[in-house]
């Protein structure tokens, strides 16, 4: 890990841990609890998009697998939530390859468009043949792990942060390894990334599976959190939503990702009085940030950091 | 059985007379400037809720309304391409793409803000007998729908190959360079392809309302079938962009008819997929232009 | 090492190879030369693999090899450059070489996730054998630099390294020495010779600039409208009648370096 990254990663733990320490309030809790799984995608689609640059609409259908699959498996057959969300893990992976496999041979629009239709896809599945339809189902069982039940909302926050934490400590590394390079690589040159002899297919299809492991992941926490779920939280919006957060947050960035993930969870709440505002709202904020801050927020503030270092370090 | 089967064909065109619309303006944009356009969709809900503010809210003449309503299209299209397009320097396909569906948000948001989460619908342009056709009942209306699309196909037709203006659109696709270098104002030519793919899609939002009603969010799913049916006649070319958007229109109608009508969206998405994967060129195309593209 | 047999290819009407053979020798310096549009880059983009040949045969170190993909064909020992500068742009110069390390080593997506020991002992020797190419191709001083922002004249030679990095048998150099001036051009016709010298590789060199051909090669195939109309040494070729009518009469009007596609 880079100086930087170590730096922001201790800054995220003692966050972590501190804030349902400072405030005990269960609605800043909650609102956090929601960035964290936002955040959990978005770190994902940020690998897949600004690292790999392979563009994705459909990161909501991944993350409509995770709560379903979870979901339906403790409920309805008894499972053990963690054997539970693993299969779900699984479920989503497979999807990602049936998905990949053809798509990637795709670029630009063509795989914005086919993304996009497979999470459309998986959408009209779930309305159509997930129980209760289109008005979804209740008494999803809550978190649990070696006969501990998560059920409190400090708890919850402590375990999906963890896991941000603990995603983001895997991601990391990845970006900074051989197979984070290749994905950069393949961002810039397909061409010269398979002059090298890199299977530039594998790892599209490898990294395609990250994403939709770490949506799946998140949709799980998502279902068993809130115990009742509906399609309705895994359509097009939501897809629109995550990439917002990338955008917003700094898509070159991982950093950028949980930035984004937390600003934009957090938007609406502050936006909550301007009720029928919220889509326009939504809207104006990905089409400014995409014109003026196109480089996004943390990438922003490391280059205003590194020009004030620059003007110290100048000054002596 | 016969009447059946006819009625759900005449109901899979009307729709189909849509997609195609929304097709065609996929290429209009796509052929000045290679870009997609992912906010065509809301051009058609553009059309079909304002129509329906000029003429039932306001209660303004027919054809007055809709004249002003392709107007207020052809100005969102003109603010689009100027406000988000214009100013971008060099942009990349990913910001392209995420820029049109920045666009498609705010205009949702709009029309949201305007016309809240009902839908609206409006008489049909005549009144009158459907006609029948061993026993299946054709609307008026559908009549109209797919005549208006007629129409525009003419149009369109003698706009790209007789006008200087249509002639000039398609020299900067084949070579921005080129058009650039024997005098066309490129810039004025994508800013007058994004003024017609708005008109276009929003003649039909005028056309369809009466029929399937018209409401904020539908522009996403007609901007999903109006993309299968560019793609599959290859993109860029109108007469593909029709026969692709009938063959969908048809194809839901059915599915909808005969299997199940929550699964209708999914026949679209499922042949788009399906030509995405197997066939990005169009399945109406050559081999030889097959190698020339890019995906 | 290689051999072109009976290549033909065409792209729609446009024919850009017809019946092209000829051998590359183990430890040679090729150089392919001809005028604009004569083929060159197609037959490179054939024998890496980018293009399949309508007909004909690629054999490599005895093997068959164009039916295989571009990746495999790079793991067999064949790397190259392009014409255009194919670096990784938003990457810095060290990364650039450090990619061209992939295909020799192994590290995946968990073992990288979760940091595993040898991971990094792998990574440690990525970054000191890269290290080690860029001192050997005079780039060290570039190392942390984004490689957009290199002049051209060490873009092309970045490239090279990069190529070197795969640890290849053969090279193939399309066109090193364009847009380069006199002097970059000498370095790079010393690191080409170099290059074929301490590590053994064989070369094949697509270049318009006859001094540094003529110079540094051992062989030269003449292409001219996709057909092969001379080969032989330097010399040879120089004297060839129909080299002169095709091409090297025209010296005179080709300026250095010259190139229609730039
Ligand atoms: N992908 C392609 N599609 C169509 N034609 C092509 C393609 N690639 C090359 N050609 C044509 O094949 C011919 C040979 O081109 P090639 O690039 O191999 O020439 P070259 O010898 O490398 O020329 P130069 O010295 O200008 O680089 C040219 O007429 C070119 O236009
Ligand atoms: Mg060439």
């Amino acid at each position: 890990m880079k100086k930087g990254d170590s730096i922001a990663f201790f800054v995220l733990i003692f966050l972590i841990i501190l804030l349902p320490v400072l405030s005990g309030s269960t609605y800043t809790l909650t609102v956090g609890i929601f960035s964290g799984i936002n955040a959990l995608v978005a770190i994902g689609l940020c690998i897949l998009m600004g690292y790999a640059g392979q563009v994705s609409l459909g990161q909501a259908g991944f993350y409509g697998i995770g709560a379903y699959v979870s979901s339906v498996l403790s409920l309805h057959i008894g499972l053990p939530i963690v054997i539970s969300t693993i299969f779900a893990m699984i479920v989503a992976a497979i999807a990602a390859v049936i998905l990949s496999v053809p798509a990637l041979r795709l670029k630009g629009h063509y795989l914005a468009v086919a993304t996009l239709g497979f999470g459309e896809i998986i959408y009209i599945i779930l309305n159509e043949w997930g129980p209760g339809g289109p008005s979804g189902f209740g008494d999803i069982p809550h978190f649990s792990l070696l006969g501990y039940t998560v059920d409190s909302t400090t708890g919850y926050f402590y375990l999906i942060w963890g896991l941000v934490a603990a995603v983001m400590f895997f991601s990391i590394n990845l970006i900074h390894s051989r197979t984070g390079r290749a994905l950069r690589a393949i961002h810039e040159s397909e061409l010269a990334c398979n002059a090298m002899g890199l299977n530039v297919v594998a790892l599209k299809i490898k990294v395609f599976i990250l994403s939709a492991v770490y949506a799946s992941l998140a949709g799980s926490l998502y279902a068993h959190y809130v115990t009742f779920i509906s399609p309705s939280s895994f359509s097009l919006f939501y897809s629109i939503l995550v990439l917002m957060m990338v955008i917003v947050g700094g898509i070159t960035n991982l950093w950028g990702a949980i930035i984004g993930a937390v600003v934009i969870t957090v938007l609406p709440e502050l936006l909550r009085r301007f009720e029928e505002l919220d889509v326009l709202v939504y809207g104006l904020i990905l089409t400014l940030s995409l014109m003026f801050f196109k480089k996004g927020l943390v990438p922003i503030l490391i280059e205003k950091i590194k020009k004030l270092r620059g003007f110290a370090v100048a000054k002596h | 059985m016969l009447t059946v089967f006819l009625q759900f064909l005449f109901s899979g065109l009307t729709v189909g007379a849509v997609y195609a619309l929304v097709g065609i303006g996929f290429n209009i944009t796509y052929n000045a400037t290679s870009i997609i356009n992912l906010a065509q969709g809301e051009f058609v809900v553009i059309g079909g809720l304002m129509m329906w503010f000029f003429s039932e809210s306001l209660k303004l003449p027919f054809l007055v309304s809709v004249a002003f309503t392709i107007v207020t299209a052809g100005i969102v299209g003109l603010f689009m391409e100027r406000l988000t397009i214009k100013p971008l320097k060099n942009p990349d396909l990913l910001l392209m793409i995420m820029i049109t569906i920045a666009v498609s948000i705010v205009l949702r948001g709009l029309l949201m803000l305007s016309f809240g989460k009902n839908p609206y619908v409006y008489p049909s342009f005549t009144e009158g007998e459907p006609v029948s056709i061993y026993g299946a009942i054709i609307q008026q209306q559908t009549l109209w729908v797919i005549g208006i699309t007629g129409f525009c196909i003419i149009v369109l037709f003698f706009f790209f190959k007789k006008t200087i203006t249509g002639k000039a659109m398609l020299a900067c696709a084949v070579n921005p360079t080129a058009a650039q270098l024997v005098g066309i104002n490129v810039s004025k030519m994508v800013m007058v392809s994004f003024v017609l793919s708005a008109i276009v899609g929003a003649i039909g939002g005028i056309a369809i309302t009466p029929i399937s009603l018209m409401e904020y969010d539908k522009g996403p799913m007609l901007a999903v079938k109006g993309f299968c049916a560019a793609i599959m006649g290859g993109l860029g070319s109108n007469r593909g962009a029709v026969l692709g958007g009938f063959l969908i229109g048809i194809l839901e109608s059915m599915t909808a008819g005969y299997i199940h009508s929550g699964l209708k969206d999914a026949v679209a998405l499922i042949i788009l997929l399906l030509i995405l994967f197997f066939k990005p060129a169009g399945i109406f195309v050559s081999k030889t232009m097959l190698q020339l593209r890019k995906f | 090492m290689l051999s072109i047999k009976e290549i033909s290819k065409s792209f729609g009407g446009l024919t850009a190879l017809r019946q092209i053979s000829f051998d590359v020798k183990k430890g040679d310096i090729k150089a392919l030369i001809g005028p604009n549009g004569a083929g060159k880059t197609t037959l490179l983009n054939i024998v890496s693999g980018i293009y399949q040949p309508d007909n004909g045969e690629v054999i490599f170190l005895g093997e068959k090899i164009v039916h295989l993909a571009p990746t495999k064909i790079a793991r067999k020992g064949i790397s190259r450059t392009f014409q255009h500068v194919e670096l990784f742009g938003n990457m810095t110069v060290i990364e650039n070489i450090m990619v061209g390390r992939h295909a020799k080593t192994k590290s995946g997506f968990f073992s990288s996730g979760f940091k595993l020991p040898f991971v990094m002992k792998e990574e440690r020797e990525i970054q000191r054998k890269s290290e080690e190419i860029l001192e050997y191709i005079n780039l060290g001083h570039r190392k942390d630099e984004y490689a957009s922002n290199l002049p051209i004249g060490e873009q092309r030679i970045l490239e090279i390294g990069r190529a070197l990095a795969t640890e290849p048998r053969l090279v193939l150099l399309d066109e090193p020495a364009a847009g380069l001036n006199m002097r970059e051009t000498r370095n790079l016709g010393e690191i080409i010779k170099k290059i074929r010298e301490e590590l053994k590789i064989t070369i094949v060199l697509v270049e318009h600039d006859m001094d540094l051909v003529m110079r540094i090669s051992d062989s030269v195939t003449v292409l001219n409208f996709g057909e092969v109309i001379a080969d032989g040494t330097p010399l040879e070729v120089q004297k060839n009648p129909e080299v002169i009518v095709a091409y090297l009469g025209d010296e005179e009007d080709i300026p250095r370096g010259y190139n229609a596609h730039t």
